[in-house]
């Protein structure tokens, strides 16, 4: 039967089909629906939200020591997270098969960078497959488990952001059930002593060379003979772009296996065309090793070497000739995504966006990372998950030691406090820091699309769990009770009190801005905990004096014609743009 | 590959861009076509433009399009018409709902809504204008609008022949079934 599947679905599906008996994941797009899709087969497998990445690796490691077919799945900066675990993997490699999928996001549609993980395959010394399609992703996830076992090595299965969200056909099949392969202590495949390393290391490279043989006797990296005047060499999802411009008469030698690369049946391939183009996304991975081995070839010379390909921009790069295509003066204003209306983190933003010649606001990655755009522009620094906290630690510490007046705030979402966070917050404490860390717990992992997390009470299989109470969390890790607040953030009187109080101290304090995502499907919990009534607010267009103070709060619902106006359909009644209006022109009204 | 057609959607979040799209290439598989649907949808919720691509025919290898390649993009709002009108292939046709949602900067009246859109693309391309929501209030819902999109983009083309009632009824929900079939069929006669 065939299905139209995005590529996580068919990852999911390859997964399921393959024998699979572990997953573990921390949401990012582009890689986020593979976990959910997983979460579909749960009668036969178990998975799990992790913390972190590393955490998601570690246990899919330990499962394949424990004799299952297992899988970690993360966005490309997750890897980055990821790599201590991966780096050693490699050298103990596996009992039962274990995968772990990067899936990159060229051109950064929703990331902080663009990196070419394939780059980590090599690296690590870790078998690499790359699919084109939904197909390929499903078939890959299969062959990469049995290949993970026959080489006795982790496999990377490396997608990127047109390959997850694509969706093409796929033959579905059915499960094919791996039983545990028996545990048996084995201390010097699995405690990587440097003693143990050493050993490890050596045999690493003799299965190097086997799966260096396999590479270039496999399958998946086949010749598409045409004519002998243009060759083309090409992987993932670039090859199908490459397949619409040079079309049927050219030669083409498709990679779907990247590491270690099959560089004999590579220098057979050149020999057979006049001309050797390589197609690739981002890093010249597969370039690169033809120039080690002095085979020559067209590529990044012409090809961009960031930013996303498409069809025409390979064609443009090599034959130089532009879409054919029309265009107007006119032109289209950046839609730049906002807080949505209701978003708790607004009051948030807005109580900090009045204090900005005193603060400066470290962040982290999340919905919240919003803040940083106008009107509230009450974030000034984003690099990666948990950074927050540390750099504005160490902002503070110069800061204070220069004797600067500039206090730091770092503002964390959930999630993203739980991922990397708390060591952070540990040095904070432990080092006597002074900067005020927010954590905005808006009781899910909302960026990517509401995923569970530690702090929300239920697991990716629909399972009630223990909830981390973040209050405790802090204690644990030093700050006093007395410099905890947990405050309703949509309440700016009290978010600003806080924020004040916590400014007041020289000890570090933490505020915890405690309301749900506007866009949660709300827990029975949540209802008990928190007013989630519908409410609608409406402006009274008398009493408005045209002073625009509510625009400031960067609120999508609100526009300004003539007088401040709400939109009725968007409006949650969440109260910001109320508070902040001083003629009281703003009220709430029955929804 | 020239059999192969490319359709683009384009609109803001929360316009009901990717259930159309889904609907749409249900039917094509479904009519015998290899299709490939691609989607951006990273941000969408939070207010920023969404683009489906969808193209089909005997086989299709890319998912997606670049400039000049599609033959045509039905645009949810005027202003998504604009930002992809490069996308449009030369001689490709452009459905543009006449209905207009501005972006943040706007509303905060740091930028403006560009005025004259339909008129401009309307001198550089084969153009029609729907009323799309007034079309879905008409028929008793507003939220319907991207389904009178997909009604209209049925009519253009030429998809009349898929088995629109039960695609349609696959993926809404059972009390929305029939206002949703109403709503294919007045944007199907609309063209």
């Amino acid at each position: 039967m065939k299905k139209i599947l995005t590529g996580n679905e068919a990852v999911a599906r390859g997964a399921y089909e393959g024998g699979l008996k572990f997953a573990s994941a921390y949401p990012g797009t582009p890689s986020t629906e593979i976990l959910e899709n997983v979460a579909n087969y749960k009668q036969d497998l178990y998975c799990e939200w992790a913390p972190n990445e590393k955490v998601a690796l570690e246990a899919a490691i330990g499962a394949s020591i424990a004799g299952a077919r297992s899988m970690a799945c993360m966005k490309h900066v997750g890897v980055n997270v990821a790599a201590d675990p991966l780096f050693t993997f490699a050298y103990t490699g596996v009992t039962g098969g274990c995968i772990l999928v990067s899936a990159d996001d060229p051109g950064m549609h929703s990331s902080q960078n663009e990196q070419d993980n394939r780059n980590y395959a090599s690296a690590a010394r870790v078998l690499m497959l790359e699919p084109s399609d939904s197909q390929e992703s499903k078939d890959f996830v299969k062959l990469g488990l049995s290949l993970s076992e026959k080489f006795d090595t982790p496999v990377l299965l490396r997608t990127t952001t047109r390959v997850c969200h694509s969706k093409g056909l796929v033959e579905l099949e059915d499960r094919v059930e791996k039983d545990l392969i028996p545990y048996q202590h084995n201390i010097r495949k699995y405690v990587a002593t440097p003693g143990n390393g050493k050993v490890l290391r050596v045999q690493l490279e003799e299965r190097l060379k086997a799966m260096e043989d396999y590479s270039n006797s496999a399958e998946i990296n086949c010749e598409e003979l045409g004519g002998d005047e243009i060759g083309v060499i090409s992987s993932g999802v670039s090859y199908v772009y490459a397949k619409e411009v040079f079309g049927e008469k050219a030669s083409y030698l498709k990679l779907g296996m990247t590491f270690p690369m099959p560089m004999e049946k590579i220098k057979e391939f050149a020999k057979k065309v006049k001309k050797l183009y390589v197609v690739e996304e981002m890093d010249p991975y597969i370039e690169n090793h033809l120039k080690i081995a002095g085979i020559p070839c067209i590529g990044k010379e012409f090809i961009p070497a960031y930013g996303e390909l498409n069809p025409d921009i390979v064609r443009h790069s090599f034959f130089g000739t532009g879409a054919d295509n029309v265009s107007v003066e006119l032109k289209a204003t950046v839609r730049p995504p906002v807080l949505c209306a209701g978003c708790p983190h607004r009051g948030l933003f807005y109580v900090l966006s009045k204090k900005l010649k005193k603060i400066i606001v470290t962040g982290d990655i999340g919905c919240y990372t919003l803040g940083s755009a106008p009107p509230l522009s009450a974030m000034h620094t984003c690099f990666c998950m948990g950074g927050s906290i540390s750099a504005g630690h160490g902002a503070a510490k110069v800061l204070n030691r220069a004797g600067s007046a500039l206090r730091i705030v770092s503002v964390i979402g959930d999630s993203t406090f739980f991922h990397t966070g708390i060591n952070s917050l540990m040095d904070v404490a432990y080092n006597k820091g002074n900067n005020i860390t927010i954590i905005a717990d808006n009781r899910i992992t909302a960026m990517t699309g509401h995923q569970e997390n530690p702090g929300t009470g239920y697991t990716l299989m629909g399972e009630p769990a223990v909830e981390a109470d973040i209050p405790a969390i802090c204690r644990a890790v030093g700050i006093k009770a007395e410099n905890i607040a947990v405050v309703n953030p949509l309440d700016l009187a009290e978010m600003e009190e806080a924020v004040d109080a916590a400014l007041a101290k020289t000890e570090p304090a933490v505020i915890i801005t405690k309301w749900p995502c506007i866009l949660k499907k709300f827990s029975d919990q949540d209802r008990r905990d928190f007013d989630l009534a519908p409410k609608k607010c409406s402006v009274d267009a008398e009493k408005c004096t045209k002073c625009k103070m509510c625009m400031k709060t960067g609120c999508p619902a609100l526009t300004f014609a003539g007088t401040a106006l709400i939109n009725a359909d968007s409006c949650t009644g969440c109260g910001v743009c109320r508070q902040v209006c001083k003629f009281g022109a703003i009220e709430e009204v029955e929804k | 590959m020239g059999d192969v057609k490319n359709i683009l959607l384009v609109g803001v979040g929360g316009q009901g861009t990717i259930l159309a799209s889904k609907i749409l290439s249900e039917g094509l598989i479904e009519a015998g076509y290899d299709v490939k649907m691609s989607e951006i949808h990273g941000m969408s919720q939070r207010g920023g433009d969404v683009s489906t691509q969808i193209r089909y025919g005997e086989k299709v290898y890319s998912p997606i399009i670049g400039e000049g390649s599609a033959d045509v993009i039905v645009a949810f709002e005027k202003m998504e018409a604009l930002r992809w009108l490069s996308h449009l292939k030369k001689g490709g046709k452009m459905l543009i709902n006449d209905f207009e949602i501005p972006t943040v900067p706007i509303q905060l009246g740091v930028e403006k809504y560009p005025e004259g859109i339909l008129d401009s693309l309307a001198a550089v391309a084969d153009t029609v204008v729907i009323e799309a929501g007034e079309i879905a209030k008409n028929v008793g819902n507003s939220r319907t609008m991207n389904i009178v999109l997909l009604g209209a983009l049925a009519k253009a083309m030429n998809l009349g022949d898929l088995d629109w009632k039960s695609l349609i009824q696959n993926n809404v929900k059972a009390g929305f079934a029939e206002i949703n079939l109403k709503a294919f069929e007045a944007g199907f006669a609309s063209m």
